[in-house]
């Protein structure tokens, strides 16, 4: 370990380290590494995630070059309360995905303790269906408190599950919080586990990852309550339509996931697709499914779902939208966090932020003047950029 | 990496194996080990040894602690340090055994590869403390 100290300190002060860590290139080791992976090594695998979770120095060329065979995978989202059964369901249906000859990547989200960085991370105690089965690749994430890094570390771990061939790629993570919602977002299609008989959780969901749900899971629907939670799901996914949703002759049947553009496809010949209808033809109504995970009632018909959701995408040339609305949100955290690196290390030329802090208690300094002489020399670069210059 | 990102983040899969139903003593380690700042990865109970090894292999772990109170030790443990060696994790994984196991057995894990036996009222502190000492250096 002390081996690598180098690397963690270089790593923490980022100023020092910011232009090493940016390097795309691939290094040596790592091209090996890459290419015992690519040739089906489950440790390579897992070392390469490592490097991703670690942000080990180098681990940037790594991702990169993953991009290249990345891409195939359907990539679903698995959300949730804790204690919905998320870990559960996720058991299932990745044994269900391996019936069908399906490989299977599970990324499990877990959040570590605040104050020690320490962390149990128990989801695969619930794999239970999957134990000894090495083409379910399962691999435990703890919610380190990287600077928004957890959905960039969980979209790269599941860049690397993609690029070694598996077919499925599944994150679960808790739904509360904007990280996790960053997380679950990463996914081509999301599932939002809901509880029977919490009313107020369908309450609290409308606040934020009502939006992001494609499909809904009423898991533990043989509980008493589960017909009133589907049916208020079912409500709530109705009025989401929007007002524009009525002009659509027909109503896509909440349940029926699998005809979602069916009364759409007439609409495709009429010139009047170009109005705003069009996001009423083209919209996806989510699905309301129900589920018992631990008995396994439901789970073909949540694969068909989801199933149906991927064709979704692909026909109505979602997919590549939402992909393009992913890339995007990475480059942007990317750009944000390389010139938040920047910045620290502007800030520690300066004497550190503690000394900059000192000067405006005495009275030398105001924030907004130090922020303006950190910044400039920056904007000042950029500026004198002719266009087209990189 | 820590937030403060000094130090790797240690991560340990704490596995039961074999029959017995004891996992008090593995709850307690897994709450002190992730109280040490590691990452730890608990396997349930009654884990076959090749549920370990993919465990292990899969989450990339620095260490294995095995707690055994079933006695059958001299039959698992050199299943998992196979089944480590087969998918090339065996070198750089720390391989730790808890539980009840005579002074003659413990010489034998070692030699096959097992770097600590901890029994009965072992000290947490002295076992995080091996662990700090002892995790594989990483290129």
């Amino acid at each position: 370990m002390n081996g690598r100290d180098a690397n963690w300190g270089a790593n923490s002060t980022r100023g020092r380290a910011a232009s090493h860590d940016r390097a795309v290139e691939l290094r040596d080791r790592d091209a090996e590494l890459l290419e015992e992976l690519l040739a089906g090594s489950h440790r390579a695998l897992a070392r390469v995630i490592t490097k991703i979770e670690e942000r080990t120095p180098g681990y940037r060329g790594i991702v990169s070059t993953l991009y290249d065979h990345a891409g195939d995978a359907a990539v679903i989202g698995v959300t949730g309360a804790p204690g919905a059964g998320k870990s559960t369901l996720v058991d299932k249906l990745a044994a269900a995905y391996r019936e069908r000859g399906d490989t299977v990547g599970v990324v499990a989200v877990d959040p570590s303790s605040p104050y020690t960085g320490g962390a149990v991370l128990g989801d695969r105690i619930r794999m239970a269906s999957n134990v000894g089965d090495m083409d379910v690749f399962f691999r435990s994430m703890s919610a380190r408190g990287q600077l928004g890094g957890l959905s960039t570390a969980t979209a790269d771990a599941v860049t690397a599950l993609d690029a070694f061939g598996k077919d499925v790629v599944m994150i679960e993570t808790v739904g509360a919080g904007q990280s996790e919602v960053d997380v679950v977002r990463t996914a081509d299609t999301v599932a939002v586990l809901v509880q029977p008989e919490s009313g107020d959780d369908v309450q609290t969901l409308k606040a934020g990852i009502l939006e992001i749900g494609d499909v809904f899971v009423v898991n533990k629907a043989d509980m008493d309550g589960a017909e009133r939670t589907l049916a208020e799901l079912e409500e709530m996914v109705h009025r989401r339509e929007g007002p524009t949703a009525g002009l659509d002759a027909g109503h896509h049947g909440v349940g029926v996931p699998n005809d979602p553009n069916d009364d759409g496809s007439e609409g495709e010949e009429d010139d009047e697709r170009d109005a705003s209808v069009d996001d009423a033809v083209d919209a996806w109504t989510p699905a309301v499914l129900a589920t018992v995970a631990e008995t396994g009632d439901g789970i073909d018909e949540l694969i068909g779902a989801f199933d149906a959701h991927g064709e979704f995408l692909r026909e109505s040339g979602e997919l590549s939208e939402t992909r393009r609305r992913r890339y995007a949100e990475e480059i942007r955290t990317l750009v944000r966090a390389d010139v938040g690196a920047l910045a620290s290390e502007a800030i520690e030329r300066r004497g550190g932020i503690e000394a900059l802090a000192a000067r405006v208690e005495h009275k030398e300094a105001d924030p907004y003047g130090l922020a303006a002489e950190i910044v400039d020399p920056i904007a000042a670069c950029l500026e004198d950029l002719e266009p087209g210059d990189t | 990496m820590s937030v403060e990102g000094t130090e790797r983040t240690v991560r340990c899969l704490v596995a039961k194996v074999g029959l017995d139903g004891h996992d008090r003593g593995a709850h307690v380690i897994a709450r002190a080990f992730r109280d040490a700042g590691f990452e730890v990865v608990y396997s349930g109970l009654h884990r076959a040894p090749e549920d370990i090894v993919q465990a292990a292999v899969q989450e990339d772990v620095d260490v294995l602690g095995i707690s055994i109170l079933s006695g059958a030790h001299n039959t698992l443990v050199p299943k998992v340090i196979e089944g480590l060696e087969e998918y090339g994790a065996f070198e750089d994984t720390l391989i730790l055994v808890g539980g009840i196991v005579p002074d003659d057995d413990v010489k034998e894990l070692k030699e096959l590869g097992v770097a600590e036996v901890f029994g009965p009222g072992t000290p947490m502190k002295e076992t995080i403390e091996f662990v700090r000492n002892n995790v594989p250096e990483r290129e």
